[in-house]
């Protein structure tokens, strides 16, 4: 007789945490927290700095501490861990097969199941960066785990690309572990990542941060000797005649972050072309009966605050699921329009009157532009901002009762200049 | 005093190796790396061609076609992945299927089997993914894949099993003639032995120069490589070539065992023969010639980029030196494409001659089989629970893109890998979708555990390639 | 008098700040959007301050390293020192969380807490 669980969290990082602490508190009895890892608390273990929390706490927390305080809880609310165990495969009926080396393979039936497996880091692969393949290249969240948690250290004479916050974080973590960063390039001609980052990782160090650079050759053979920057054109060209050699034995990528869908594709779920993470409903309800998905497999995030208030909307969700049955009727689509990459989510099914918070990212850096919706063509909202940043996500919380009846789709767009 | 030195540990080294412990002799291969498998073998289409290509009666015809042969039962015999998914060699041009006539002539002459020209709808209904412009293709049934990395540990293991040695760590300096044998200088010593073999790959001219009475020069042509997702390995279902020019046969689309989709080479020669970088115009070159097959080809997918090489002879002839060259000295040099195909028959040819010269009989105990590291997540669920039973260590993933366990890693050490490529040539771990971000400290962790090593004593692939510079704090533990 | 241009962190904004000192003193700030920026600009200007995070050594733990930080924020100038004075400690194992790993690191009155617990090692 297979295992039956009622709902079945996939992954017991910051999303994991929160969506089986909030559906516990929704009710739900039986609930399994699956995490590959051999401890609770996903990538914040490694996340050593500070600046997690001050939206949910009110404090300034390290990524451990953020993390202790939903392990906390979940031991609490007893609510059952297996760690090193790894899903390997979810079908459409939920039935998850996992294995372990204290158990074995085993399967499990879930009545529900919460897909909150994080995100990976691009390879260098993924942007094709020619050269030698020797040691020394590291991806930055990799370099993090080995120096912050393992003790180790990838290098000394370090050149980082890529300078959204891991990058930037990384350049300051090698830095205090005494290693010297030569440079931080970003092939666009601005850092994604926050203000703060790149004053206090970078400038109170003196480390280089060139944009619109690029690494456009590795060398050395059996470990890193230097790396070949150049600037690039506004098409991200390289440009003749721009290469710098720099001396290095350790190249960190931080490049870009991917959700982790296998899971999800495996079930079936319908995936977003743009963020790569599951197509969901304000419920964050997946297209497929009884998965809901939240943070970093849904969409790549920068703050876990707001990983954790939208993991616990995916355990209430999930716990109402168990409870009332699947929602069926008509749904509004949501779409991003001039300058929104997309929403999170891309549904609204009506099944509750509670505001909904809308998550997208823009395209590129704004000033002095609003964010816009539009229902079927009429202005909703219009809400001007200062400053927008591709880095940062941006949210808007709308009321069902202010969409006109029968509204087929909800714009969400930048307009750019004031009005 | 051996009676058999081969010198280098590619896929041909290994196969005359496992061929040569067939009989009655002391066999040592002595590899200048830490591991079998690190030149020109761990880095090409990996492909068993057919065997159309080579003019006929040449060494690449006769030895592509019998290796092609022999590929499938050897493979079975030592548990390689190997698929027999054919090939296709497009034309773009209705004018060039004169071209694919003479290709299947030459085929027909070299005693390819089952080749055959198709036209049109028969093609894009074969292969929907091909371009709309591929005008015809010659087909070729016996058209394989295999995993060229498992196929030269296979014959590393299974010639071991059979009382073959292998030195690692050594690299061969000089070759001098001895008392009707010879002496072998190595950077870890003198060896004699009553014959040698040298299937050293881009350095085999500079052994046989030493001994030759005629001088060669090997070039090493750069081929450029992408690997794609796994989940885009069904998006062709052949090995598609276009038609081959003067550096080679161009650039291919292809399936791989493991399920990746292949694209490349590109053909390039370089003078350095210890480093073979991927280079921006190379990568862009092999996607824009690949697209001319496959023009819905995901680039975004890719997960690595990659170059080997080609031990090119320059004498202009074109073929492989594959025989005794000089008494007692016998040679696989200039082992280019149909290489891998090739390698069990040169194999078995070469290993036929050094025993004829020896006077050597073959050995009763002789034992062609090997069994493979066990491939988990291909076993049905029974299966693998058995063996998470025995050893609770195949419970416990490591790589996750791959799903390797721990199990899988430990029998990869066990057999020899001592780096973090040899494991991951062995069994994968690190070869997937986020390329060892995840699993790579992790496998260094059980490296240093099963070697009694520092985890800052490791190496990515052998030689200086230290991982680490040390530990963050210098503090005594 | 002297001049100095900061980025203000406040928000994604990054004000460029231009500060007037008069012997060491803010005289003012200009190039700010909010109020954020000329507070930050005062405080940057006569005492920066940051928290410093990091891994000490633990002796006989399950994990080579502890992660911890500064209680509270040491002056900027200090940041380095701080860092050495963590490459230099180990702590025996087990660690908790909350305890105190340095109680005066690098002789800056404010102590270093570990951020996790580490177990003893059996």
């Amino acid at each position: 007789m297979m295992r039956q669980v009622q709902l079945a969290v996939i992954g017991g990082g910051p999303a994991g945490l929160a969506a089986a602490i909030a559906a516990r508190e929704s009710g739900v009895e039986d609930i399994l927290i699956i995490e590959r890892d051999k401890e609770l608390g996903g990538i914040l273990n490694q996340c050593i700095h500070a600046g997690f929390g001050l939206h949910t706490f009110g404090e300034e927390l390290t990524g451990p501490e953020y993390a202790r305080r939903f392990i906390d809880r979940v031991e609490e609310l007893h609510i059952p861990c297996q760690t090193d165990t790894m899903v390997l495969d979810l079908s459409p009926d939920r039935v998850l097969t996992v294995t372990s080396r204290a158990r074995g393979l085993e399967q499990i039936q879930a009545g529900a199941v919460i897909l909150a497996m994080g995100c990976r880091e691009r390879p260098r692969g993924a942007l094709n960066i020619p050269g030698t393949r020797p040691a020394g290249i590291w991806s930055a969240g990799t370099a993090q785990r080995l120096v912050n948690m393992e003790g180790l250290m990838p290098g000394k004479e370090v050149v980082i690309l890529g300078s959204g916050d891991i990058g930037l974080i990384m350049a300051r973590r090698m830095t205090l572990e005494g290693a010297h960063v030569r440079a931080v390039a970003e092939v666009l001609p601005y850092s994604g990542g926050l203000k703060r980052n790149i004053v206090q990782c970078l400038e109170d160090f003196d480390i280089p941060l060139l944009l619109s650079h690029t690494v456009v050759d590795i060398h050395g053979r059996e470990r890193l000797e230097g790396v070949t920057l150049a600037q690039v054109d506004d098409q991200r060209r390289p440009i003749p005649g721009t290469e710098q050699y720099i001396p290095c034995d350790t190249l960190l990528l931080s490049v870009g972050l991917l959700p982790e869908n296998e899971l999800s594709a495996a079930a079936g779920v319908t995936l977003s072309g743009v963020t790569g993470g599951a197509v969901v409903d304000e419920t964050l309800s997946t297209d497929h009966e009884g998965i809901f998905a939240c943070g970093n497999v849904l969409h790549v995030h920068d703050l876990v605050d707001f990983v954790s208030q939208e993991a616990a909307l995916a355990g209430r969700s999930a716990a109402r699921y168990l409870q009332q049955g699947r929602h069926t009727g008509s749904a509004i689509r949501l779409e991003g329009k001039n300058g929104v990459r997309y929403t999170v989510p891309a549904l609204l099914t009506g099944q509750s009157e509670e505001p909904v918070t809308v998550r997208f990212r823009v395209a590129q850096p704004y000033r002095s532009a609003a964010i816009c919706v539009y229902a079927d063509g009429t202005l909703l909202r219009r809400i001007p901002k200062r400053i927008l940043a591709p880095g940062e996500m941006e949210q808007v919380t709308l009321r069902p009762q202010e969409l006109p009846e029968g509204t087929q789709t909800v714009t969400f767009c930048i307009e750019e200049g004031t009005k | 005093m051996y009676d058999a030195i081969i010198i280098g540990g590619g896929v041909v080294g290994c196969a005359i190796a496992r061929e040569l412990s067939r009989y009655q002799l002391s066999v040592c291969l002595l590899e200048r790396s830490e591991d079998v498998c690190t030149g020109t073998s761990k880095a090409n289409s990996a492909i068993v061609h057919a065997g159309f290509d080579a003019h006929p009666g040449s060494q690449k015809a006769r030895f592509n076609v019998e290796g092609s042969e022999m590929m499938e039962d050897l493979c079975r015999q030592l548990e390689v992945p190997y698929r027999r998914c054919g090939s296709l060699v497009v034309c773009f041009d209705p004018a060039d299927h004169e071209q694919l006539q003479q290709l299947l002539e030459r085929g027909l002459e070299n005693g390819v089997q089952g080749l055959e020209l198709l036209h049109g709808a028969v093609l894009h209904a074969m292969e929907p993914a091909l371009a709309p412009e591929a005008a015809g293709a010659l087909y070729a049934p016996t058209g394989a894949i295999v995993c060229p990395f498992t196929l030269t540990y296979a014959l590393m293991e299974n010639a071991k099993a059979n009382g073959a040695e292998f030195r690692f760590d050594t690299e061969v300096r000089s070759l001098r003639r001895k008392d009707g044998g010879f002496q072998v200088e190595t950077s870890a010593g003198i060896l004699e032995s009553r014959t040698v073999i040298n299937a050293a790959g881009v350095w085999a001219d500079v052994f046989h120069n030493q001994l030759s009475d005629y001088p060669i020069h090997i070039t090493p042509r750069r081929g450029e490589y992408c690997l794609l997702d796994r989940k885009d390995g069904t998006l062709v279902s052949h090995t598609i070539f276009q038609l081959p020019g003067p550096m080679g046969k161009g650039v291919l689309v292809t399936p791989t065992v493991h399920g990746n989709l292949l694209i490349g080479p590109t053909a390039q020669d370089q003078p350095e023969r210890d480093s073979a970088p991927t280079t921006a115009a190379g990568l862009a070159y092999a996607v824009d010639t690949a697209r001319r097959s496959v023009p819905d080809l995901p680039m975004r997918d890719v997960i690595t980029s990659f170059a080997g090489l080609r031990a090119h002879i320059d004498s202009g002839a074109e073929d492989f030196i594959v025989d005794e060259t000089a008494p007692g000295f016998f040679e696989a040099a200039g082992i280019e494409s149909p290489g891998l195909t090739s390698a069990p028959a040169i194999g078995r040819y070469l290993a036929a001659a050094v025993a004829r010269h020896l006077q050597a009989s073959e050995k009763e105990s002789f034992q062609p089989c090997r069994s493979g590291i066990p491939v988990l997540h291909q076993l049905p669920l029974e299966q693998r629970q058995a063996l998470m039973a025995a050893d609770p260590a195949y419970g416990q993933i490591i790589c996750r893109c791959e799903q390797i366990s721990e199990g899988e890693i430990l029998e990869a050490i066990r057999r020899g890998a001592r780096s973090l490529d040899g494991v991951k040539r062995r069994v994968r771990a690190g070869m997937g979708r986020c390329q060892g971000g995840f699993c790579a400290p992790r496998v260094m962790e059980i490296l240093a555990r099963e070697l009694g090593q520092e985890q800052t004593q490791l190496t990515k692939g052998g030689g200086q390639g230290r991982l680490l510079t040390g530990k963050t704090k210098e503090v005594q533990a | 008098m002297s001049q100095r241009t900061l980025t203000c962190i406040g928000c994604p904004m990054g004000c460029s700040l231009t500060v007037e000192l008069s012997e060491g003193a803010v005289v003012s700030v200009t190039g700010n959007t909010c109020a954020m920026g000329d507070r930050y600009a005062r405080k940057e200007c006569t005492a920066p301050e940051r928290t410093v995070t990091g891994t000490v050594a633990v002796r006989g733990g399950t994990a080579p390293v502890v992660s911890v930080r500064t209680a509270a924020p040491v002056p900027k100038d200090r940041v380095l020192e701080v860092a050495a004075a963590l490459s230099a400690a180990a702590v025996q194992a087990p660690v908790a969380a909350g305890s105190v790993v340095l109680p005066d690191v690098a002789g800056t009155g404010v102590a270093v807490v570990a951020t996790r617990s580490v177990c003893a090692r059996n």
